[in-house]
């Protein structure tokens, strides 16, 4: 994290970074401008925590959306929460232009709620069909996903002029990004995080299957609902504030999975760092690799999947 | 639905009827047809496919802004029967649902138009749609140079009988400009600039077509940096580019589209310490005025003229 702090997309020597780090403790004299100054403390710190949050909260959700459907290509963008999202935001979009806040204004209240919507769609309708297992649930959310997709496309198609603006936040980035957004994901992301923590013992019982946790006395709709809500919260808030940003959630759980083991007491707390750890170094490069901004959800593409595939070859046998 | 071919005797009409419903019609005096008999003529944007018009189009839809501004300009106003969506100026432009992103050729037909001009058209989809019809379609990609943009405006003059007019209007905006720039002072050190496309910070560099026009006010891109064909010319900054940057001016072309204006831009993290907002720099800009290759380039230049003028003034003092 310091690291990313010192190096960023202007050169300011990362020596009077350090500097100044060490006078803003100690009260000491800035080596910079106040100019350089706000660079590091009004974008650059803003945006490595900001990343950070996001990166982590997609990470252990991931985490506990593969435990709750024991499936491992679950992951937060399933079930409709990045359609739903995408889709609300198109519309906040068209119909009010003008009014559009990447910060505060209706744009990421509405992804927020977007992304609720289609995780409740998804949940509803796999329950109201009938079906009690994983698979309906998450047929259930594909099609969910596929419906609030083909809205968006269509409110898209109405509104041409507006695609550039969509098109943009669906790429995912922290490129307009400062303390207001750290402070509007903050605590979502932090009551998900203890949620899932505290909660990360109930998703190895489920491991087991719902009659073993019955019989533990675990109820496991309950506990499914409570875990899908905590993911679904830190999911939207990090969509919220940064747009659509893919493998993350899939990615991360699965190398910790690998490196620590199969217990989710283990898999959650670390997919929370490691997926903040991921993020903040994909964004270091969407900011630094290219004279202008590459999209972070381009980097974490370009990471994420051939890794995930590593991981597909390697784990395949020992997936449920 | 096939449209038939239209007869000698139903271009004349449509041709009379054209020329009595212009007598309101902001129209170049003493311009109308004049070379309407230049018929048959092949007309050929650079990088798309050559066109040949038999006769005088009479029923024009255009999908593109640039091109309703430039027919508008050169006096075929009276024989656009459509425009596009997103075509808003002149007022008088017969605006439609029709889309130019993405076209649809029966929509297109239902105006019963000779020609239609458009941006692109991907493997020639448009036009292979429209030709049973006796439909032409023109393609008028986007102008990348100052020079491209003027050429088009001659195109479309040719293209639909007025030569003259298309050749006067190059003429006149090359010489407009030319006078913009020459009675805006020079600063005594160079200013830089950023121009801004949208919100996420994309920009462009001196490169394309808006970039050329504030090089000749002898303005420095930041957005250039070592690389001005980055990204064709459309990168996308990091706010702490732009903060170390320090531009002496901010031209905001996403007043309309997004909103931003002077007071936004001050509100951004850290932004209130770059000079051109301290100084008052920040250029709200009108979005399509500074995005279209068209004869409106000569506000968007007198936009930038004053802003140099402030600029050096303030500096001066």
């Amino acid at each position: 994290m310091l690291a990313t702090v010192l190096v960023g997309a202007s050169d300011l020597g990362w020596r009077r970074v350090l500097a100044e780090i060490a006078a803003q403790l100690t009260g000491g004299t800035s080596p910079l401008s106040e100019r350089e100054a706000a660079i590091v403390w009004q974008l650059r710190v803003p945006r490595v925590l900001l990343a950070g949050l996001v990166g982590a909260a997609l990470a252990s959700s991931g985490a506990a959306f593969q435990g709750v459907f024991r499936n491992p290509l679950a992951d937060p963008y399933l079930l409709g929460a990045a359609a739903g999202a995408g889709m609300a935001a198109t519309i906040v979009v068209v119909l009010a232009p003008a009014t559009t806040d990447w910060i505060v204004g209706p744009l990421p209240i509405a992804a927020f709620a977007g992304a609720l919507l289609g995780v409740g769609l998804s949940w509803l309708l796999g329950r109201s069909s009938g079906g009690t297992g994983t698979a309906t649930l998450l047929l259930a959310g594909v099609a969910v996903a596929a419906f609030l997709t083909a809205v968006q496309t269509f409110v898209q198609q109405l509104n041409t002029e507006t695609i550039r603006q969509v098109y943009t936040w669906m790429l995912g980035g922290l490129n307009v990004s400062g303390w207001r957004e750290v402070l509007l994901a903050l605590p979502y992301v932090a009551t998900a995080a203890v949620v899932l923590c505290l909660c990360a013992r109930l998703l190895d019982v489920l491991t087991l299957g719902d009659a073993e946790a019955s019989s533990l006395g675990v109820r496991p709709g309950r506990v499914r609902l409570l875990l899908l809500a905590a993911a679904s919260l830190a999911t939207a808030a990090a969509v919220a504030v940064s747009g659509l940003i893919g493998f993350v959630g899939i990615v991360v759980p699965h190398l910790v999975r690998l490196l620590a083991g199969a217990s989710y007491r283990v898999i959650v707390p670390l997919s929370l760092i490691g997926g903040a750890v991921f993020l903040i170094v994909a964004d270091h490069i969407a900011s630094t690799v290219l004279p202008g901004e590459l999209p972070l959800g381009v980097v974490t593409a370009f990471a994420g999947a051939p890794f995930f595939l590593l991981i597909l070859r390697t784990t395949r046998t020992r997936m449920p | 639905m096939p449209h038939p071919r239209p007869t000698l005797a139903t271009l004349l009409l449509l041709g009379v009827l054209a020329l009595a419903g212009c007598a309101d019609r902001e129209e170049p005096a003493g311009t109308e047809g004049d070379d309407s008999g230049a018929f048959p003529v092949e007309v050929q944007a650079e990088g798309a496919p050559a066109v040949t018009l038999e006769t005088r189009p009479e029923r024009i839809v255009s999908l593109s802004p640039v091109a309703t501004e430039t027919l508008y300009a050169v006096g075929a106003g009276a024989q656009v029967v459509a425009v596009d969506a997103v075509s808003n100026h002149p007022e008088q432009a017969p605006t439609t649902e029709l889309s130019g992103l993405n076209p649809d050729p029966e929509a297109i037909l239902a105006h019963q138009p000779d020609l239609v001009v458009v941006n692109a058209d991907l493997e020639n989809k448009l036009a292979d749609a429209l030709a049973p019809t006796g439909t032409k379609t023109l393609v008028l990609p986007a102008a990348a140079t100052l020079d491209a943009a003027y050429r088009q405006f001659e195109l479309l003059g040719t293209a639909t009988g007025h030569r003259a007019e298309g050749e006067d209007l190059a003429r006149r905006t090359r010489e407009d400009l030319a006078k913009i720039v020459a009675d805006t002072p020079e600063p005594e050190q160079p200013l830089t600039y950023y121009h801004e496309v949208d919100e996420t910070f994309y920009s462009v560099t001196s490169t394309t077509f808006i970039g050329q026009v504030y090089d000749r006010f002898g303005l420095t891109n930041i957005a250039d940096g070592d690389d001005p064909n980055a990204a064709g010319g459309y990168p996308q900054l990091s706010a702490e580019t732009i903060l170390r940057a320090d531009p002496d001016l901010i031209f905001l072309a996403d007043t309309v589209c997004c909103g931003q204006n002077a007071e936004t831009v001050a509100q951004r993290p850290g932004w209130d310490t770059l000079t051109a907002v301290r100084e008052g720099r920040v250029v709200e800009l009108n979005d399509d005025i500074a995005s279209r290759w068209s004869p409106r380039v000569v506000d968007f230049a007198r936009a930038v003229s004053e802003a140099v003028t402030t600029a050096v003034a303030g500096t001066s003092e």
